[in-house]
């Protein structure tokens, strides 16, 4: 489906720079998000379960804020800045949330994994000492049918002490 | 899923949304949050014609306090920042209660409080809260404004008053005298899930008289319930046993629980039974302190 040619009755040129690139293009009103970005952008990373705003799988962030990708229009991004799965770290590197994933098992089916990351990444820039409750609370809008929960919480804390220590060895190269 | 077509709009100032709206009859949507107006248009519960996004209005986030005490909240005042703001933490006790309790962090991200009034979900939070409150809601139209009272506003499920060429613009708490306490209670199957019961009291007191009493219930009728009777019950008393006693049996026959996935009917009834005695004990406690 390529959706910046697809024809249709009423279409928005809207720019949205996702993962640090502005990407044009012409889309419907009614596009969800997370169809702009896997269909549109072939960025599939960001995954749709419930379809329903319950389950959190596609969370983005939004402007670094996380936000439920089905459950808002492409057009609301325009201008925005959007973060996928794709953009946490470069293609060859893994940002510190995906390394604790994997040191800590922090996946099984990995179809919830994505938003996961996200939602811990926001909490992460506004609170990078999280206690066990606040990582359990930051999450509770992403659900793991696999009920993985306790290493998924292990995860983001392994993610959260590897930031602190680099944070503050880059601070004491710097002076 | 994918919402029917519709027409989208984004007006920089509230006077374009206005227009927009004045010109369209009931076949205009206003999307603020989206987060349960998206899910219903995702689902066709919701089809409209024509789409007006304020997201795009400046000036609208805010909730502040007017020089009477008294808050006002905008129509992009969203779940998250009421959930952080210090301004409900030092003096809104029933609304910092409620704020972390709305959907999930990722919905609080994005909802709005004033949305989730036009919403009028029975089962939706906000709305118990600004009953229990006798808070209003401001509509605004290309010819004017007025003031809707919150126990007129909603009127019946998923229905507002406001004509389809108003936009509501702002919610108002009124100013408390006195010392306040309350609390919002919500049972919930887990996170994010729609309240099996929830109950907001406000309260204030001079001197451990109760001087206002505001209790309004969540999920227990086909829209939220403002617990007249049991309110009245308090309004003079000290909150003695007795009279705790007596505004939990009012607010649970004030109820009107169907039976349900959640739960039978006697059983909600008994929970905000439960739910008003709790509360009310709490600022007993509050104001004994």
């Amino acid at each position: 489906m390529d959706l910046t040619t697809a024809p249709t009755r009423d279409e928005r040129r809207i720019t949205v720079t996702v993962n640090g690139e502005p990407h044009a293009a012409e889309v419907e009103p009614r596009l969800l998000l997370a169809h702009f970005l896997r269909a549109g952008l072939g960025l599939t990373g960001t995954h749709i379960g419930c379809d329903t705003t319950n389950c959190g799988a596609c969370t983005v962030l939004l402007d670094g804020r996380a936000v439920k990708s089905c459950t808002m229009f492409a057009v609301q991004a325009d201008g925005r800045r959007v973060t996928t799965v794709e953009g946490m770290a470069a293609a060859s590197e893994l940002h510190p949330l995906q390394e604790g994933f994997r040191e800590e098992h922090g996946l099984q089916c990995g179809f919830c994994t994505p938003g996961m990351m996200l939602s811990a990444m926001a909490l992460l820039a506004e609170n990078p000492d999280p206690t066990e409750e606040d990582v359990r609370w930051a999450l509770s809008g992403n659900l793991c049918r696999c009920t993985g929960y306790q290493n998924i919480v292990k995860s983001v804390l392994w993610a959260a002490e590897k930031m602190r220590r680099q944070n503050a060895m880059s601070a004491g190269g710097a002076q | 899923m994918y919402p029917a077509r519709f027409r989208y709009e984004a007006p920089r100032t509230l006077e374009e949304a206005l227009e927009l709206l004045a010109g369209h009859g009931d076949g205009a949507k206003v999307l603020a949050g989206g987060q349960s107006l998206v899910p219903m248009m995702k689902l066709r519960f919701a089809a409209p014609e024509l789409l007006v996004d304020i997201n795009g209005i400046a000036g609208l986030d805010y909730h502040v306090a007017g020089p009477d005490g008294g808050l006002r909240i905008g129509p992009l005042c969203r779940h998250y920042q009421l959930e952080r703001s210090e301004l409900l933490a030092r003096s809104h006790p029933t609304m910092a209660a409620a704020a972390p309790l709305i959907a999930d962090p990722i919905v609080r991200n994005r909802g709005t409080l004033v949305g989730s009034l036009c919403h009028a979900d029975p089962q939706g939070d906000w709305a118990s809260v600004m009953l229990a409150l006798d808070a209003e809601v401001v509509a605004a139209s290309a010819t004017g404004r007025r003031t809707i009272p919150m126990a007129e506003f909603v009127v019946g499920t998923f229905q507002n008053a406001l004509l389809p060429s108003e936009l509501a613009i702002e919610a108002r708490v009124p100013a408390a005298a006195g010392s306040v306490s309350g609390s919002y209670l919500k049972l919930e199957r887990r996170v994010g899930d729609f309240a099996t019961v929830g109950v907001a009291v406000a309260l204030e007191t001079t001197d451990g008289k109760v001087t206002r009493a505001g209790i309004a219930l969540t999920g227990v009728g086909p829209h939220n319930i403002k617990a007249t009777a049991a309110e009245q019950a308090l309004a003079g008393r000290a909150l003695d046993a007795a009279a705790i006693e007596r505004a939990a049996a009012l607010a649970a026959e004030a109820a009107k629980p169907r039976t349900d996935h959640r739960g039978s009917a006697e059983y909600k009834r008994h929970v905000v039974h439960t739910f008003v005695t709790r509360a009310l004990a709490r600022a007993e406690r509050k104001v004994a302190a």
